[in-house]
């Protein structure tokens, strides 16, 4: 009863009753409506021959031009298949690795072996793709790289990696179960510590032995949580980790065909050949796909985790 | 748990593996770093060098060179951004935090659709232009504020967990909703307030996206970008060169490369024991339900 009176009563008496309460929400409104609901008019650039002089009022109207001049070109098959191919093998590397080490760290009893390797496990976690990439380049580099010193030592040619474009798909798949196992292994930790104490001192008295107990209790329970978020993650498999990719790969044209993903094109259309139009084109078809995966694969998770669900 | 001896040494021989790799390339980096130039030259990036020397590291701390300059861009972006992305964050948790309010839902949609569609690039880059955002101090912060709605739904559930009675006594008192927030919520929040600085604080630390689309001038570099830039850039080693007005000596180019990487997750290292304990505990409060 109370709460149809206030729902009439309406918001504006809402916000008079409790000014405080929306100042404190204004500047988090102010931000959003700037950054995301003003972004969505510029979207109209992706049909226009958009001149930074002229404007989105007064630019040539051009229908689906971009759209068209892009999937004519050699470079959608590559760059949507890049993307698509490199994010389907990083999540399902990433997930494998932390799913074991999250449960061999649950087996470790002392205290301290789990705090130190949990502190060296989460270290690649925490700096910059940039530094990453220095460390690659003390292991790849021609001339002074460790893996050449190695393929010398073994008798066999040095390798120039960084123009040999068929190596980089799997160093990078390296590079990022490298970065994200230890702080997935720790989410996923988490929920196995969740799991039910009981179970395995029933598990015990059945007289069942540790490696029955993970594959009967632990897989199982941890199961849902995997599901959930490989779903979350397939949902992004359209957005590519700029970072990632330009601070590994930079501006080098000889990698790109195994490389090159949507957001370094978005990126070097917009900054580099100076074509908006073009870039924001592939940026609305990247978005409008990366939309409805996220949406379905949240409607996915829903419906069979109702628990886990991001909204 | 005695009984199963040798597989329980496997599990710890392969976890302790796995941790070693995972500080290998680091630790790769460090002992670069530490060589000198002539060492690398003759036998290449080794774990094992000929000769040790801090010579890179005297460089990078000469007076003048860009990389103080950056650093110190670096902390002033790192230290206001993350101020004021948790303050907005927390403020606006604060009031979605009521049970009772019927427009909660609504407003937390309001923020949850510009997630889940995002424009993409170009429209942001537009945005920040026309807001002036362009070469200065303001670019390298406000854009990527993006107070994110994970954390702003991380300190909301936090504070559903205080008890109502507080608030409701504190308004029997006579406080209004300033008061409260600040006297009684900012304090009890404590925890999942420095996990949100956390978050906040490594991703400016950590960020260059704003600088390579926003910022041409290079007084403005974040060390990051620097470091981007730095990768392929011989100029910035005769700038150095200039700088030290020892031009005869040898420019350790690599041994620098590799010593300005460190150079920058220093603060890393320093804060890293708090950073541990309030990442994990962020993260294990997330991963329950966002």
């Amino acid at each position: 009863m109370n709460r149809q009176i206030k729902a009439k009563r309406g918001f504006v008496w809402h916000i008079r009753r409790h000014p405080y309460r929306y100042l404190l929400l204004l500047p988090a409104i102010t931000y959003t409506f700037l950054f995301g609901y003003c972004t969505y008019p510029y979207i109209i650039i992706a049909f226009q021959k958009f001149n930074y002089r002229s404007g989105i009022f007064n630019s040539e109207f051009v229908g689906l031009k971009n759209f068209e001049f892009f999937f004519k070109s050699n470079a959608a098959a590559t760059v949507i298949g890049n993307t698509l191919k490199l994010n389907l093998l990083f999540i399902l590397f990433t997930t494998v690795a932390s799913v074991t080490v999250a449960i061999l760290l649950n087996e470790v009893r002392s205290r301290l072996f789990m705090r130190v390797n949990q502190s060296l496990m989460l270290f690649p976690h925490y700096i910059s793709w940039v530094v990453v990439g220095y460390m690659l380049y003390g292991f790849f580099s021609t001339e002074y790289g460790v893996v050449n010193q190695i393929l010398k030592m073994a008798g066999m040619d040095s390798v120039n990696w960084y123009s040999t474009a068929s190596a980089w798909p799997s160093i990078l798949v390296i590079m990022k179960v490298w970065k994200g196992t230890g702080m997935d292994a720790v989410i996923y930790l988490a929920s196995i510590t969740g799991i039910d104490a009981t179970l395995y001192e029933a598990a015990e008295i059945d007289g069942a032995n540790r490696w029955q107990q993970i594959r009967s209790i632990t897989i199982p329970l941890l199961m849902p949580t995997v599901c959930i978020l490989t779903l979350l993650s397939i949902g992004k498999i359209m957005f590519g980790d700029f970072g990632m990719f330009y601070a590994i790969i930079g501006d080098n044209g000889v990698l790109y065909p195994t490389t090159d993903i949507i957001d370094t094109y978005v990126f070097r259309a917009l900054r580099q050949t100076g074509n908006p139009s073009q870039a924001m084109a592939v940026g609305l078809f990247q978005s409008l796909i990366g939309f409805i995966m996220v949406f379905g694969s949240n409607k996915l998770v829903n419906r069979f985790f109702p628990d886990g669900a991001l909204y | 748990m005695r009984r199963f001896r040798p597989y329980k040494i496997a599990i710890y021989i392969f976890i302790g593996l796995f941790s070693v790799i995972c500080f290998f390339p680091m630790l790769l980096a460090i002992i670069v770093s530490l060589s000198t130039e002539e060492s690398i030259m003759r036998q290449g990036y080794s774990f094992f060098p000929l000769e040790w020397s801090a010579h890179a590291y005297r460089m990078i701390f000469a007076s003048g060179s860009s990389i103080i300059r950056s650093y110190g861009v670096s902390i002033a972006v790192t230290l206001s951004g993350t101020i004021l992305a948790v303050v907005i964050t927390c403020a606006a948790a604060y009031t979605l935090s009521f049970k009772d309010n019927i427009y909660a839902g609504r407003i937390s949609m309001f923020f949850f659709i510009t997630m889940v569609f995002n424009a993409g690039m170009v429209p942001w880059y537009m945005m920040c232009v026309r807001l002036g955002l362009r070469n200065n101090f303001l670019a390298l912060i406000i854009p990527s504020l993006m107070f994110s709605p994970f954390n702003l739904f991380l300190v909301k559930n936090f504070m559903q967990g205080i008890p109502d009675s507080l608030r409701e006594s504190a308004t029997i008192d006579g406080a209004n909703d300033m008061q409260i927030a600040w006297r009684i919520y900012v304090p009890l929040c404590v925890p999942v307030i420095a996990t949100v600085a956390l978050f906040y604080g490594l991703r400016y630390w950590n960020d260059w996206w704003n600088a390579i689309m926003l910022v041409d001038n290079k007084n403005l570099y974040p060390l990051q970008y620097l470091l981007l830039q730095l990768k392929s850039q011989v100029q910035m080693m005769r700038d150095l060169q200039d700088t030290m007005g020892a031009s005869d000596e040898m420019v350790p180019t690599e041994t620098l490369k590799m010593a300005t990487a460190i150079v920058t997750i220093g603060p890393i290292v320093l804060l890293y024991p708090y950073l541990q304990k309030y990442f994990v505990s962020g993260l294990t409060i997330g991963s329950v339900k966002g």
